[in-house]
């Protein structure tokens, strides 16, 4: 993608959506227009309009109610993914590139085997043992996300560690570690906010399918993939019960995508992000 | 090239052998006994010793191993709890639905994304590529079960052109089969061209940059002529890695999408023996799926030796 304008205008584009979705899950944790799980049979499958903006689910809950602790719960499990993510996969990253020999080999292969395990297989995995519920699918999803950043973490270390000024850092007398957190992190920081951004996308895109087959959040917890599910068999009465949540799943996951974008484009033009 | 071949089939080992003792160690760590988990709370103590001996439980971890590996090399994957049935036999009736539907997506995934991504990059920074661009954008935010739902809102129930779901099996016809597994591989396909289209786009932009297009040109040949003859084939190398992986991908999200449309695939067959809480069936599953992935890794390893000599030398 080129052109400064074009960048802008994808992250501002991006922050916007992003915002809306981070300000309304905030907001759920103190307000929604009406309770989150109270019923209304009589005001069951109401179109969108009048006293309920988005319409009303075949219980007659809210959905405008619902897309907002929705999108906390959506957040929630994909910031702590990402956060897994990083927390495992960037020191195992650097200690590769800092110890080219065993340590590496060990590393990178063990990263091998993790890509061939997908999220949704990791779920099914700790589901069968465990049951479903939110934390598994965060720790499913992080699981996943650990050796995407080790990868992107080991690549970019590797190259920085022929560069002179850690040369100069390691003339000066310090130590692997040291460098590797003083020097080495600093100058991958972009790189990584740039990908954990695309991993947070995917995040919301994994919690939603998780939930969908009932891998992911439980009732009460509200979710969108649930939404999805529950509305599966009514679509045909009432469209606007998957095209709500379908459109929150939409949006939020190309405010990110856009952001990501437009961040990569203004932090550093030559960056390039893997997609997995 | 023998040397590179025996390199890779002995990592290919590895990693199966340590993708199963995973798998292994995970179901193993179920909390308590899996045969009083497998029956429930309310079964009898002779009745969870007896599914004890049964499943072999009776044995040291690493007997169970070795004989759940040994018998997987000889296709024999035990036998699920509650279906009585040979484990082998329902995964290969399930298979009949999931790699078809797999190897369908992948085609239109090929499909879309090779002709879409050949014109954002002959049309690069013009309205083409814009357009291009905003739909692979757009592509990969869809959620393919939301996508799925919404295809059989208009093609199943109002315009009644598919079926909503069901899958009438192979006996009543390819064509019968194929339709109804059209719209479940649309649905599939539908983010992966996306994600493929921004690949083939970029590698084609790289390839055009470089000196042999630029004399391509200059003896004369067309932009489109140039592209045609020697951007593709070199643009090709890496999409065709993203392919291979794609596929492994496409069979194991398979597995959501067979739940939107009650597909008799492996999907159900997993999703039903999670419930059932047979674990079996799960461990046994899982494990072909990552043996997909493993499997894919390594085709596409070799293929790529195949097309570039060098990598043979440096694996």
């Amino acid at each position: 993608m080129s052109g400064g304008r074009r960048a802008s205008w994808s992250f501002l584009t991006g922050a916007v959506l992003v915002s809306l979705f981070a300000i309304a899950a905030l907001v759920s944790v103190i307000w929604t227009p009406h309770d989150v799980s109270g019923m209304n049979i009589s005001a069951r499958m109401k179109a969108p309009g009048g006293d309920y903006l988005l319409g009303t689910d075949h219980f007659g809950r809210d959905m405008l109610s619902m897309i907002m602790a929705g999108a906390q719960t959506s957040l929630a499990v994909a910031i702590i993914a990402v956060g897994i993510g990083m927390a495992a996969g960037v020191p195992l990253g650097l200690a590769a590139a800092a110890n080219r020999g065993w340590l590496d080999e060990l590393i990178m292969r063990a990263n091998d085997l993790a890509f061939a395990f997908p999220a949704l297989v990791i779920a099914i995995l700790i589901t069968a043992v465990f049951g479903p519920s939110a934390v598994n699918a965060i720790i499913a999803i992080g699981i996943f996300n650990i050796p995407v950043f080790a990868r992107l973490t080991r690549g970019a270390a590797l190259s920085l560690w022929t560069r002179e000024f850690i040369l100069a850092a390691r003339v000066a007398g310090k130590g692997a570690v040291r460098i590797s957190a003083e020097h080495i992190l600093p100058n991958i920081a972009n790189l990584l906010i740039v990908q954990g951004t695309i991993q947070f996308s995917l995040g919301v895109l994994a919690e939603a399918g998780l939930s969908y087959v009932g891998l992911g959040a439980q009732p009460p917890t509200p979710s969108w993939g649930r939404m999805l599910a529950d509305s599966q068999t009514l679509v045909g009465l009432a469209p606007h019960l998957a095209l709500v949540p379908g459109m929150a799943i939409i949006l939020s996951v190309l405010g990110l995508n856009l952001l990501g974008d437009g961040l990569r484009d203004m932090l550093d033009p030559k960056l390039r992000v893997v997609r997995t | 090239m023998l040397r590179f071949l025996a390199q890779r089939v002995g990592s290919l080992i590895g990693s199966l052998l340590v993708a199963s003792l995973v798998i292994f160690l995970v179901i193993e760590v179920v909390p308590g006994d899996p045969a009083a988990v497998m029956l429930g709370v309310n079964a009898r103590p002779d009745t969870i010793a007896a599914l004890r001996a049964e499943l072999g439980l009776d044995g040291s971890a690493v007997s169970r191993y070795l004989s759940w590996v040994a018998g997987m090399l000889q296709g024999d994957f035990g036998v699920s709890y509650t279906y009585r049935t040979p484990v082998a036999e329902m995964i290969a009736d399930r298979l009949w639905v999931s790699v078809p539907l797999a190897l369908y997506a992948l085609c239109l995934t090929v499909a879309i994304a090779i002709p879409a991504g050949l014109l954002a990059a002959s049309r690069r920074g013009r309205m083409g590529d814009y357009g291009v661009i905003g739909v692979t954008q757009i592509g990969i935010a869809v959620p393919n079960f939301w996508f799925a739902m919404i295809l059989i809102l208009i093609f199943a129930i109002n315009l009644r052109w598919f079926s909503a779901g069901g899958f009438p099996g192979w006996d009543e016809g390819i064509g019968a089969g194929l339709r109804a597994l059209t719209l479940p591989a649309i649905a599939l396909a539908l983010p992966q061209a996306a994600i493929l289209t921004r690949v083939m786009r970029s590698a084609l932009v790289d390839v055009l940059g470089e000196d042999f297009m630029r004399t391509a040109r200059a003896k004369g040949l067309s932009q489109s002529a140039a592209i045609w003859r020697h951007g593709l084939r070199n643009g090709l190398i890496p999409v065709l890695t993203i392919i291979g992986l794609q596929f492994a991908f496409l069979l194991a999200g398979g597995i959501i999408i067979e739940q939107v449309f009650a597909l008799p695939g492996l999907g159900r067959l997993i999703f039903q023996a999670i419930s059932q809480r047979d674990l079996i069936v799960v461990e046994s599953v899982v494990m072909l799926l990552v043996f997909a992935v493993i499997l894919t890794n390594f085709l596409v390893d070799l293929a790529y030796a195949v097309v570039d000599p060098r990598l043979r030398k440096h694996p």
